[in-house]
């Protein structure tokens, strides 16, 4: 498709390219000959005849001849290019090359040196590819390439983004699910609790509440009257609000948060609700990487030679 | 009836090369020409077959970015040194053209060895000065096929077996010579072997001095490193001056050295006549003089009417112990010290390297953590490369913070020339620092040899 949105521009473009590709030869054949006085004895004078400052002339050295054919071979090789590349104007040219083909073209390489690699670990069990070192290693720049960006590049998380070390799971942490999380992404909603549990104190107590489930400082009245309204949340979190990981709704009963655990933040969060996002990437990356990727998150929490100690993993 | 005479006509301003066959020379410096022959080629042959630790000993490996040199593994990030090396040459250039003018061009550029083994093989097969002019001229028969075949095919070979070894520099020159007996050679490979045989076979067998008169740039701006006490290839006028055959006794009266036996110009690679004086085409090759002297010789006449003199030596009547005096003016000791300065800083850098390189690359998602404990943590992505040959395993830790840990794993294994990135958890007491970034450093040591240790700056970020 053009950039131009006149026709003509293209004309224009296309116009100039050949004009300056005639032009060239035109001062080329032009200048190879050129007409010089003759001296007293009747033969041609030394110099081309141009005088400045009174008394510089300049010499006629003539230049090689072949270097004159080198002039004539870019030309040549100009029209050739025009003809088999686009260049003039929407002229396609007759090799239909474009930048994006090109693209495509090294993508199709790199998938088929590639590609048999990856399908290897396609065809074993997500725990196998897991534990071979080769797999590992691709899986970590895979990690460190496309999901660093938001889960760190220890895959520790960021607020809003799950910590993948710690053994905690909002979706299930079977590998065959992790695969299923990447390859087609996963939209969490917490709607906003604010109208349904009532004014500002209610929500109070229930953040209250919820953080004594964690075994976290809690005022025991607020907890009290905020247990009455747990009912509201627990469709989702469950009554004994450990969550229901079909829903992706995280248990309320652990030290894992994911935007934090302070009473403001998760009277925020009640109040407002949540909603988040894990893109797709299985049409991106196509499944084998995925795969790969899939196996190496799950060994970050599970295999016991490269999962975290246990001081640092959270309490489940 | 009188026709009036044109007073004008239309000259070309090309012109094809006029041929040039230079006369075989023989002498000191044409010795001298051929040792650097010799040298230049035994290395350029041979350095793409030495091997070492197993590997191509010289070899710039362009898809995995590194250059070996025999011990030595440059990377990507090495690019400086190609910058010094490039300084060094220039200002070696430099400083022996002030002080000698073109010798390079006369003995060792490729343009000019090339062309020395083209004109040796041209010599052989088709014989010397005369021959090649007769040759010329005469019509295509039996005899001159034979003879212009076999000269094209020699050459042909020896352009072949050059851009062979040109590309074994860059692709493991025993796996190319097993691919090109096999002609299996890649599309690429191919097209650099054919493209330097090519430049080869054009440059040596048939342009010759016009790459010198009309292509390389560094003779066009030779003229800035010249002064009036640069030796040049000169023609002692005063001394040859009136020229002319001498057949007598009594025709010799008057007469100046020059016998005009015009031998300094079938010699001439680039076809001048040095009597002419200092001329841009002349590349200091040096095979006017070693004729001159052999005719001096023969005439019974002190050699040198034509030799490596300078302007000023010429005009003072200087002699060689005064030239060598004037060699340290100025202009010479400014090169050389320039030089020298390069040189020593690009050595001394390349012997205290250390074979391990570190980049820090702390991570944008986040300012920081704050961990069950208190503690904050910032997460980092350190590149470390290896780029020695010998495996290590590395430890990685932090300092700038007091009490400031690697959480996790500390340690990193990495082959010889070869990188990794690993993500680094740094865990601190933020009561030990401050709000905002605080300045912290990772120190990478090998833990088998403490001296291979590199420290790379970084920020921790304390959030509020």
């Amino acid at each position: 498709m053009s950039d131009f949105t006149s026709e003509f521009w293209n004309w224009f473009v296309g116009l100039i390219t050949v004009l300056s590709i005639a032009g060239c030869a035109i001062l080329l054949w032009s200048q190879s000959r050129y007409k010089v006085k003759l001296d007293e004895h009747g033969q041609p004078q030394k110099t081309t005849g141009h005088v400045w400052d009174e008394d510089l002339t300049e010499l006629n050295t003539p230049m090689p001849r072949w270097w004159m054919g080198m002039f004539w071979l870019t030309i040549v090789f100009g029209v050739v290019y025009l003809v088999l590349y686009p260049g003039a104007g929407t002229w396609a040219g007759k090799y239909g090359w474009k930048a994006t083909g090109e693209y495509d073209e090294e993508v199709k390489q790199a998938n088929a040196a590639y590609g048999p690699l990856f399908n290897k670990y396609l065809h074993q069990d997500l725990k196998q590819v897991a534990n071979d070192p080769q797999a590992h290693a691709i899986g970590e720049r895979l990690f460190l390439t496309y999901c660093a960006q938001c889960h760190g590049s220890d895959a520790r998380g960021n607020k809003g983004y799950p910590n993948l070390a710690d053994g905690d799971w909002l979706y299930g942490g079977d590998p065959s699910v992790i695969k299923e999380t990447i390859m087609k992404g996963r939209n969490g909603v917490m709607p906003p609790m604010g109208a349904a549990l009532g004014s500002d104190k209610d929500i109070e107590n229930v953040a209250h509440y919820v953080r004594s489930l964690s075994g976290m400082a809690a005022d025991p009245i607020k907890v009290s009257f905020g247990k009455e309204k747990f009912g509201a949340c627990a469709a989702c979190h469950g009554g004994d609000a450990h969550g229901n990981q079909m829903l992706g709704a995280p248990n309320l009963t652990d030290k894992v948060w994911l935007y934090g655990g302070s009473v403001d933040t998760v009277m925020e969060t009640i109040r407002k609700g949540r909603n988040n996002t894990m893109p797709a990437w299985g049409e991106f990356l196509g499944e084998p990487k995925v795969h790969v990727l899939a196996a190496y998150v799950w060994s970050l929490s599970n295999d016991p030679q490269r999962a975290a100690p246990a001081s640092e993993a959270a309490a489940p | 009836m009188n026709v009036p005479a044109p007073r004008e006509t239309v000259i070309k301003m090309y012109e094809s090369r006029a041929d040039i066959h230079p006369r075989e020379v023989k002498g000191r410096f044409a010795s001298l020409r051929w040792v650097f022959v010799w040298l230049t080629q035994i290395l350029f042959y041979g350095v793409p077959w030495l091997m070492v630790n197993g590997r191509q000993a010289v070899l710039f490996d362009l898809e995995t970015r590194k250059f070996h040199l025999f011990g030595l593994t440059l990377w990507p990030q090495d690019f400086i040194y190609l910058a010094a090396l490039l300084i060094i040459c220039a200002y070696g250039l430099f400083l022996v053209t002030a002080v000698a003018g073109r010798i390079w061009c006369g003995y060792a550029c490729p343009q000019t060895v090339y062309t020395e083994i083209f004109l040796w093989i041209e010599r052989r097969l088709e014989g010397n000065r005369s021959a090649r002019i007769r040759l010329d001229r005469q019509g295509w028969n039996a005899e001159k096929i034979a003879k212009r075949g076999s000269k094209h095919l020699v050459w042909g070979l020896v352009a072949l077996w050059t851009g062979f070894t040109f590309v074994g520099y860059f692709t493991p020159i025993r796996v190319l010579g097993d691919e090109a007996l096999r002609f299996a050679l890649g599309p690429w490979e191919t097209f650099w072997v054919l493209f330097y045989a090519c430049a080869t076979y054009e440059n040596a067998g048939w342009l010759r001095e016009q790459v010198c008169k009309y292509m390389c740039p560094y003779a066009r701006f030779q003229s800035a490193m010249f002064d009036r006490d640069t030796l040049i290839v000169s023609y002692d006028s005063l001394r040859g001056e009136p020229r002319g055959a001498v057949k007598s006794a009594a025709n010799a009266t008057g007469k100046g050295d020059c016998i005009d036996c015009s031998m300094c110009v079938q010699v001439c690679p680039t076809g001048i006549d040095i009597r002419q004086g200092l001329q841009y085409e002349c590349i200091g090759c040096a095979a006017c003089i070693d004729a001159c002297d052999s005719v001096m010789d023969k005439v019974d006449k002190p050699r040198g009417l034509v030799r490596y003199s300078t302007q000023t030596a010429l005009e003072e009547r200087w002699s060689g112990a005064r030239i060598r005096q004037r060699i340290l003016r100025p202009r010479v000791i400014g090169y050389g010290a320039f030089f020298l300065l390069i040189a020593g800083a690009m050595t001394a850098s390349l012997a205290l390297r250390t074979p391990l390189k570190l980049d820090v690359i702390r991570d944008r998602g986040a300012m920081g953590r704050e961990v069950e404990d208190g503690q904050i943590e910032n997460v980092y992505r350190l590149q470390v490369m290896n780029t020695g040959e010998t495996p290590h395993v590395f430890r990685i830790a932090v300092e700038g913070i007091p009490g400031a840990v690697v959480a996790g794993a500390d340690t990193v294994e990495l082959r010889g020339a070869s990188a990794r990135a690993v993500p680094v958890r740094v865990r601190i007491d933020p009561s030990r620092a401050k709000t905002g970034s605080n300045h912290i450093a990772f120190r990478v040591t090998a833990t088998d040899d403490e001296r291979v240790g590199v420290t790379e700056k970084a920020v921790f970020i304390v959030p509020k």
